[in-house]
Order: structure tokens, then sequence, then C-alpha cells
């Protein structure tokens, strides 16, 4: 199994910040991140840069980025981007209590 | 737009982009990046925060007109300063009014009657290309509808009306962006060639090219494999007709020429004057401020403002002054002209001041008639001018019908100035606009005045519609034994009575004699004892009309009933054609042939059935046969339907057990198919069900017991039920097997159905290879139909395979009891010659329409399996069927 290297939730007013350091833990061993996007409704242009700069620092470092919970809006933003590919997608079981 | 430059550059934008350099590249793909992530950012604003942008950019653009029409006219040296000013007001104040209540985020229209649903989608980027003779009020524009629909826009301004332009575009953006649009929402490209257009047209980032200029850029637009909206030159004929209101058009006309130097490109080109006003019109421009060219002069116009090399406007004219001009090609005129008129005798190269001329020159042409005028104003609208804009002056709506109608143009303004009037909004409802379509006369795909609604993708949410069905029967049906007294209610002054050879030998016919009223005349009809063919009715038509009938009564059994049905509607409507009339449909609703309405005149048909089994009595079907091609024609249309049906079983004690066999096998197979039918409903379901219990009950009875008088009734009714079902909901595969069948082989029709039944049965009970499109149903019900009529008959079976299989057999067993032929093969038909006419059944069965709404659609290879089924026999098909598989 794929060792999480981190586990970081994402405020919405934060998203460029939060991934700035998150990328600045990525080690070079491989691992997977994962990003919670629960709590992100909207995402502006500078987030979506910033994802863009966090994917292919990943790409370098052989991490898998996992998001989870983005919603279906962001994830189309995400999508007309062409930025999907980049990333693995996840939703909480919403019967688990987490 | 023409432009002045496009004009020029004739010579088309080069779609290569090899030659960029890597920074070049570098720098365009940036904005590009920049666009797409505003544009992707953008789709999850609502409509709220879209038009809390929208509003202060509005604000902003009517602030800032003046200070942007003077930048416009100090760089492009084209136009007048205080019309620009209006141009970036109309661009912004009359943009807003027409948007500013109109929703473009999500679901932006709704259709409840249709249950339709209009939904928006965002285009992403947009690429545009704008003009130099309306520079900044184009860009206002688009930069307005472009946030309005949520998307982003790369502009790539004329390089001459950059500066202004990217002022424009500055002051939206910066605007914008104050009030929450996504960063990089507008771009301006910057000191761009060619080649940069180029490489953007055919940048798949690039969703939509909105060229509005030249015809040289809307040429690459739309040649660059992307949508466009290309906006082309225009050649504004205008008709001046004499019922027109002389003092309101000649002012229009100077207002709008005028307009910004002449710059608009539905500005007025050439005014065809009636005759009878031509010098009082002209007197009048003169007064108001326009110099009148003789001949000479317009012949130095000709030479000079004019490429003599290609036909076109000199750039250098566009947009200037009349007395500019006058004084730069050495025309002698007051300081104060607005305009020069220069009358011309033609249209086309030999007439050069014909073509369009974005300057305040106005050509004029004397006309003689109405159809001259016409036919120049054709002229002009074709010299350059197809789809663009055109304008009458008249008081005639009968001209101005003809001109809408002869003028190929996406704007006929109508007693308005035609520059203005295009913009729309101000002298018309037009929706405001600073690019004009001009439909696929000038190369473009809309004849819209391109608008919002162009910015968008309308997503269509089509939900499922429950359609009208309907339940249709003669309004008066009379049943039970000695029904047809109620012959005597229905007063006629002359009766014939169709029947067969066989009813008067019987007695049947003067039953119904003895109950006519007394005063009426009676005639009788005899007709040869066989399905009905034209000739027949052709017969039959000639007695109605010799004997002037206002009353039919068919009396027989379905071939006498449908060839008095087919002989009613030709003795009313004579001109109707039988053979259009029985074309193929597939909906009877939405069929192409009519049945005719009109009628000559009115029979009242009264149909006494005398055989329980087709139900014509009721229903609005005819079949007519045709010897000559050996197939039967199936004439369908509630216009057919009896008015009165009689169902009296005095009239079917006679039936002979044959007849009563087939015939009441005809009447179950109605009922099974209309049960299972695709265009069943619960009003004929009540039916159908009933007839098939009466039918398993009684016909047994019937058959072995022809005098048990309830039997003969009960089935009599059975039949008239099924009728009323299959009337309405119609027949299936099994019909369309034994009409074949039966047509090539000369077998009864119920004897026909008999030999197909069980093996349809099982065959619309397995799960379909190809299932039918039907609106009226909701997933596959034909074998969970038949389970609940082996419920109704008590047949048992646990599974709905079990009482499915229950039912085949106890239909099969009825088919025994009756005597039936258990296979084709038993009729002593070989299997040489049922294999060599297969191929012509399986057409046959497959064009006939009775299948169209079997649940299950059969495909050629299963009609031919299932004609084999029958050949072979019920024991044979039972085998096979029965690994089948049943649906869940
Ligand atoms: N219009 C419809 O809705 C409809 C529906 C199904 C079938 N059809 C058509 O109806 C025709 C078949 O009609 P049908 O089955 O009633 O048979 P039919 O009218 O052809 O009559 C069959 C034979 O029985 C005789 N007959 C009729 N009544 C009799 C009686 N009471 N006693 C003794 N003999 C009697 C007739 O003279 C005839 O010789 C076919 O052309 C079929 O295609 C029409
Ligand atoms: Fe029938």
């Amino acid at each position: 199994m794929a060792t999480i290297s981190a586990w970081l939730k994402i405020d919405e007013e934060r998203v460029v910040p939060a991934l700035r350091e998150a990328g600045e833990k990525l080690n070079g061993d491989g691992g997977e991140v994962l990003l919670d996007f629960s709590c992100v409704s909207r995402i502006v242009p500078s987030a979506v840069k910033a994802m863009e700069n966090f994917a292919r620092l990943a790409d370098d470092r052989a991490v898998k980025v996992v998001l989870r919970d983005v919603n279906v809006d962001v994830y189309k933003v995400l999508k007309l981007v062409k930025l999907t590919p980049r990333f693995s997608f996840v939703s909480r079981d919403p019967r688990s209590p987490d | 737009m023409i432009t002045s430059e496009a004009v020029k550059e004739r010579v088309e934008i080069p779609l290569a982009s090899e030659t960029l350099s890597e920074e070049r590249i570098a720098y365009l793909e940036g904005l590009v990046s920049q666009a797409r992530t505003a544009a992707a950012v953008f789709t999850q604003f609502s409509q709220e925060d879209v038009d809390r942008i929208v509003k202060p950019m509005v604000l902003a653009g009517l602030e800032q007109a003046q200070h942007l029409a003077r930048l416009a006219v100090e760089e492009t040296k084209i136009g007048v300063m205080e019309d620009k000013v209006i141009k970036n007001m109309v661009a912004t104040e009359f943009a807003y009014n027409y948007i500013k209540d109109k929703r473009t985020v999500g679901v932006i229209r709704e259709f409840p009657e249709r249950n339709l649903v209009e939904i928006a989608e965002p285009i992403g980027v947009i690429f545009s290309l704008t003009p130099i003779t309306n520079p900044t009020s184009t860009v206002l524009f688009k930069c307005i509808m472009a946030i309005k629909t949520r998307n982003a826009v790369i502009f790539s301004p004329h390089p001459k009306a950059w500066r202004c332009c990217s002022e424009a575009v500055r002051i939206m953006y910066e605007t914008a962006l104050r009030h929450g649009a996504p960063e990089g929402v507008f771009t301006c490209l910057e000191s761009h060639t060619l080649q940069d257009n180029a490489y953007l047209m055919k940048h798949k980032a690039v969703g939509l090219i909105d060229a509005t200029g030249g015809p040289g850029a809307v040429k690459a637009a739309y040649s660059s494999g992307k949508p466009a909206l290309g906006v082309g030159p225009g050649n504004t004929p205008v008709y001046l007709e004499k019922t027109a209101d002389l003092n309101t058009a000649v002012v229009d006309i100077i207002i709008s020429k005028t307009f910004d130097n002449g710059t608009i490109c539905a500005s007025e080109q050439t005014v065809v004057i009636d005759d009878e006003i031509y010098d009082l019109v002209l007197n009048k421009f003169a007064e108001l401020g326009a110099h009148i060219c003789n001949d000479k002069e317009t012949k130095l116009l000709a030479r000079t403002v004019i490429d003599p090399e290609t036909g076109f406007m000199q750039p250098l004219a566009v947009g200037q002054k009349a007395t500019d001009i006058a004084r730069f090609v050495g025309l002698s005129v007051k300081p104060n002209t607005k305009l020069l008129i220069a009358p011309i005798q033609g249209v086309g190269r030999e007439h050069p001041l014909s073509v369009e001329k974005l300057f305040p020159l106005l050509s004029v042409y004397r006309a003689k008639s109405v159809d001259e005028a016409l036919k120049v104003c054709v002229d002009v609208n074709h010299a350059g001018g197809l789809g663009h804009t055109a304008v009458i002056f008249s008081r005639n709506d009968e001209v101005i019908r003809k001109f809408g109608e002869v003028i190929n143009a996406g704007r006929l303004i109508v007693n308005s100035p035609g520059s203005i009037g295009a913009l729309g909004a101000v002298y018309n409802d037009l929706v405001p606009t600073l690019s004009f379509g001009c439909g696929t006369g000038g190369g473009n795909s809309t004849t819209d005045n391109v608008n919002i609604y162009h910015y968008l993708n309308i997503k269509r949410l089509a939900r499922r519609t429950q359609a009208h069905m309907w339940f249709r029967v003669p309004n008066q049906i009379y049943f039970n034994m000695n029904a047809v007294e109620n012959v005597r209610n229905f007063p006629s002054r002359c009766t014939v009575i169709i029947t067969n050879p066989a009813m008067e030998h019987i007695g049947h016919v003067d039953i119904v004699r003895r109950c006519m009223p007394e005063q009426t005349h009676v005639h009788v009809l005899v007709i040869p004892d066989a399905e009905p063919e034209v000739k027949v009715v052709v017969h039959g038509v000639e007695t109605l009309n010799f004997y002037k009938a206002d009353q039919i009564i068919a009396l027989g059994g379905g071939s006498v009933i449908d060839a008095a049905k087919i002989m009613k509607l030709k003795y009313e409507s004579p001109e109707a054609d039988l053979q259009e009339l029985a074309a193929p449909f597939l909906d009877l609703r939405k069929r192409v042939v009519q049945y005719p309405t009109e009628k000559l005149t009115r029979a009242r048909l009264i149909a006494i059935s005398t055989t329980s089994g087709t139900g014509s009595e009721v229903t609005p079907f005819a079949v007519l046969t045709d010897k000559e091609h050996g197939r039967k024609v199936t004439l369908a249309d509630y216009s057919l339907s009896p008015d009165v049906a009689i169902v009296d079983p005095q009239f079917v004690m006679s039936m002979p057990k044959g007849l009563t066999a087939d015939t009441g096998i005809d009447c179950l197979t109605h009922a099974l198919e209309a049960g299972v039918s695709s265009y069943a409903s619960p009003y004929t379901d009540a039916d159908a069900m009933q007839a098939i219990r009466l039918v398993f009950k009684y016909l047994p009875i019937a058959y072995e017991n022809p005098r048990d008088e309830e039997a003969r009734c009960m089935m009599h009714n059975a039949a008239c039920i099924a009728a009323m079902a299959f009337s309405n909901a119609s027949v299936g595969v099994n019909h369309a097997l034994a009409h074949a069948f039966g047509a090539r082989f000369g077998v009864a029709h119920g004897r026909a159905n008999a030999l197909m039944l069980p093996h349809v049965i099982a065959y619309n009970a397995a799960v379909p290879t190809k299932f039918m499109p039907s609106p009226y149903t909701q997933g596959y019900v034909a074998h969970k139909k038949y389970a609940t009529v082996a419920d109704l008959l008590g047949l048992g079976g646990n599974t709905i395979e079990e009482k499915v299989k229950n039912l085949v057999a106890a239909t099969e067993q009825l088919l025994d009891r009756l005597g039936f032929p258990r296979s084709i093969a038993e009729l002593g038909i070989s299997r040489e010659e049922f294999e060599r006419a297969i191929p012509d059944l399986t057409k046959l069965a497959f064009d006939d329409p009775s299948w169209r709404s079997n649940p299950r659609m059969p495909l050629m290879s299963e009609l031919a399996d299932l004609f084999w089924s029958a050949y072979h026999g019920r024991g044979v098909a039972q085998a096979a069927n029965a690994s089948q598989k049943q649906t869940a």
C-alpha cells in the first residue's frame, strides 16, 4: 500500500498558500498526498495556477496526488483546464462518520 | 463590417503560422492559458454574480464614451467624434437595456407546456477581431456580452485602431475585475500580426471566433475550422416609393448616411426613387444640405472614390466628411454640404458608384415603375450586400411585403434610417448589436443581430412527455338480441343496404327491411361474397349516387362492412385517392396523408355485423384487396368508423362452425395484440381483457353448440369490445404475418391468425432482440401482461414465465378444440413452395403497418423465423421457444 505522506484539509480562502506549503513538504520518495477539498466550494484563477504547479511538483517527485471530495463545479473547472488527469479523485463514503 | 483596411486587405489572412518565433508562441500560449483558466473559473459563477459585474461595466463605458470616441477618431482618422460617442453609448446602455433581465446562466428559459428547459453553457475562450470603423463601441459591446455569458475574450483589434481598442479593453477589464470577474477574462493582443491571428484562430483552446471585420478576416475565421461568427460587408439598397412620407424619408436618409461619416456598414448606398417623386426628393435633399452631382461630377467621383481596378471603394475615403471628399477629388461644393448625391443609371461594374461606399456619398436611381425599382434594389443587394441590410420608405403594405420577399437581407428596415435602424433598439425592436449577421448570402452562419445568445451554447433538457392518447369509438353502439330494431330511430329518405348473397339468402336482409321506417326508400346492393376490391367499391359508389342515398346500412361480416366504409368515403369525397390514403405511416397522428374533411354529400353509415370477429362495425379500419398485386391495403382513419354499430346476435346464429372459429380467433387475436400493444392504455386494457375472458369462455360453446344464444351473444359482444380495444391500441405482429400469409395463400384471415398466434405470444414474451421505441409505455411489459391474462383466465403458474407458458398452452388447446390445423404444413403447402414464398412473405409482413404497435420490434429474420415456426407447427415451436429467456 502506498504511504500517505500528507493529508491536508484545504481551506477555500487559502488554497494557494496551502498548496505551497504542501509542495514544500513533498519529499522525493514517492507515496501519496491526500488533499481534502470538502471545504472548497469555488476556486479562483490563482488557485488553478497553484494546482497546476503542485501537480508538476508532485510529478517530479513521483508523488501521487489524491483530491478528496472535490465538488462537481470545481471538478468541471479542473476538467476545462485539462488538470483532471493529473490527480486522482476520491469521495468520502457518505455513510462513514468522517 | 467592411472597413477601408478590409478592402485593401482582400489578400486573405494567412492561416499558416509557422513563421512565429518561439517567444511569440510562448506569449500567445500565455494569453490563451490565462483566458482558458478565467473561462473555466467563470463556469462557477451564478447569474447574480454575473449581473453584479455587468452593470458597473456598462456605467464605466458610458462614463468613458467621450474619451474613447475621441481616442478612436484621433487614431483612425475616421468618422465623427460626436457620432462615435453615441455609438459607444448605444453599445453600452442599449445593449444593457436588452440584456439586463435576460437569464444567461443555468436555466435560461422554460417551456413547461413542452417539457423543455434551456440551460446555458458558456463557450469558454472567444477570439475576437474588431474593426477600424467602430473600434471602441464594438469592444465595449463584446466585453459586456462576454461577461453576461461567462466567457473570456482575447481581442485582436484592427492594427490601426489598436490604441483606442486596448484602452476600451482596459477600462472594461479593470471594472470587471473590481467587481469579481476572474482574472484574465479579457486580454488584448499586443503589436500583433496576421500570423498571430492565424495561430489563435486555430488554437484548440479557442471555442469561437467572433470576427467583425472585412471579408478577409471573416473568411479567415470561417476557414479556420472553428465555429465562427463572421459578419460580412453590405451594400444597402433603399427603395423610396411614391407613397412614402418624403420629409421623413429624406431626413432619415441624411441622418443615417452621414452618421459617423457613413462608416456603419448598414448605411444607405443606393436610393431607388419612383419617377413621380424623383425631382421632388432631390430638391428636398438639396434643401437640407446635400450636393446633387451633375453628370460630369458623378463621373469624376466614379473615377476617384472607387478603385478602377478592384471596383471597390477607395479606403482613403472611408469615414471622411463630404466636404473633404469633394475637396480631395476636386469638386466644388458649398461649405456646409453634408452629403454628395450621384445619380446612376444602373448597377454593376459599368456603374462604379453602385457599390458600397462607407462615406457620405449616396447614389440615386430613377425608377419608372415599382417593378423596375424592386429589380434595381435586387441588383444592388446582389452587388455585395447579400444578407446584410435593406431599407424601404413606403406606406404601401403590399410593396413593403414584396420588398421583404425579394430582397435577401437580415435586416429589412422600414421607414427609418438604415444604419441606426440596423443597430437595433433605437428606431425599432431589433436586438441591439454592433455585429450584423449576413446569413449564407454573406458567407455567415446567421442573419441575426449578433447578441448574447450567440455567445452561449444553449442546451435543451427534454423531459419525457406523457404522450396524449385517445379512446375513440362510434358514439352509438346497440347490442343484445333484436338490437336491430334501433334502425327505426334513424330517419332517412333513401337507404342503401349493402350486403352479400348469403345474407339475402338467409333472410337477414328482410329482418333489416322490416325495421326500416315506413317513409324510407330502401334499396339493396348485393356485392360479391369476397373481401372488397376496388371495382366493387366503384360500383357501390355509382349506386349510392344513383339513389342519392342519405344512409348506408352495411349488413354482413368484415368484408361487407369494410366495403361500405370505403364506398361511403368515396361517395362523400369523390376526390379521395385510395392508393394515396393507404400510404404507410408510423404514427396515425403524424402521418403524411390526410383524409378528406370536405364532403360533397353526407350519408350515415350503420354497420350491422353478421360475424363475431373483425368488429369492423366499430373500427376506423377498412381492408381493401388489391388482387393485381396480391396484397391487402389497410385504410385507417377515424372518419371511416361507422356512425352507428348494431351488435345483434340474431345475425350470427347462422354462422357455420368454421366461420365461428375463424372469426372468434380473429377476435381473440385482436384482444391479445391490443393488450400487449405499445399503444395500450388502461382504457383499451379494460376492453382487451374482457374480450379475452369472453372468448375463452364462450367461443368453444358457440362453436360446439351454434344455437346457444348466450354464447353467441357474448361472442358477438366480445368481437365488438376487442375491436374497441384495437381501434385505439392497434394490433401487432400477428396481424402482419397473417395478412401476408393470408393474401399469398388465400387463407381466411382468422385462420391465418390462428396459425401464428401461439408463436407470437411466445415471441413477444421473450426478451426482445430489439425493443420498440414507444413514448406510451414504460419499460417492457408484454410478458407481464400475458401473465395477467393467464391470471384472469385462472390458468395458474407461479412465475411470469410459467404463466406465459400456460397461456400459450391454453391458446393451443382452444385452437385444437376449434379444429384448427396445427401447422401451415397441414394445409398441404409443400416445404419447397413455402421456402420460395418466404422472402416475399417476410417483405410483405415487414411493410404491414400492423406491427408498428407490437411491443417487440420484429427483425426481418425474426419474421421469417415466425413464419417457419408456424409452418412447422405448434408442438415444435413450443419446444424451440422454451429455451428463450423471459424478461424479468
Ligand atoms: N375493418 C376492420 O377493422 C377489420 C379488422 C379485421 C379484419 N378485417 C377484414 O375483414 C374481413 C374478414 O371479415 P369477416 O371475418 O367478418 O368475414 P367476411 O365478412 O369475409 O365473411 C366471411 C364469409 O362468411 C359469410 N357470412 C358472414 N356472416 C355470416 C353469417 N351470419 N352467417 C353465415 N355466413 C356468414 C360471408 O358471406 C362470407 O362468405 C377481411 O377482409 C379482414 O381483412 C377488417
Ligand atoms: Fe383481424
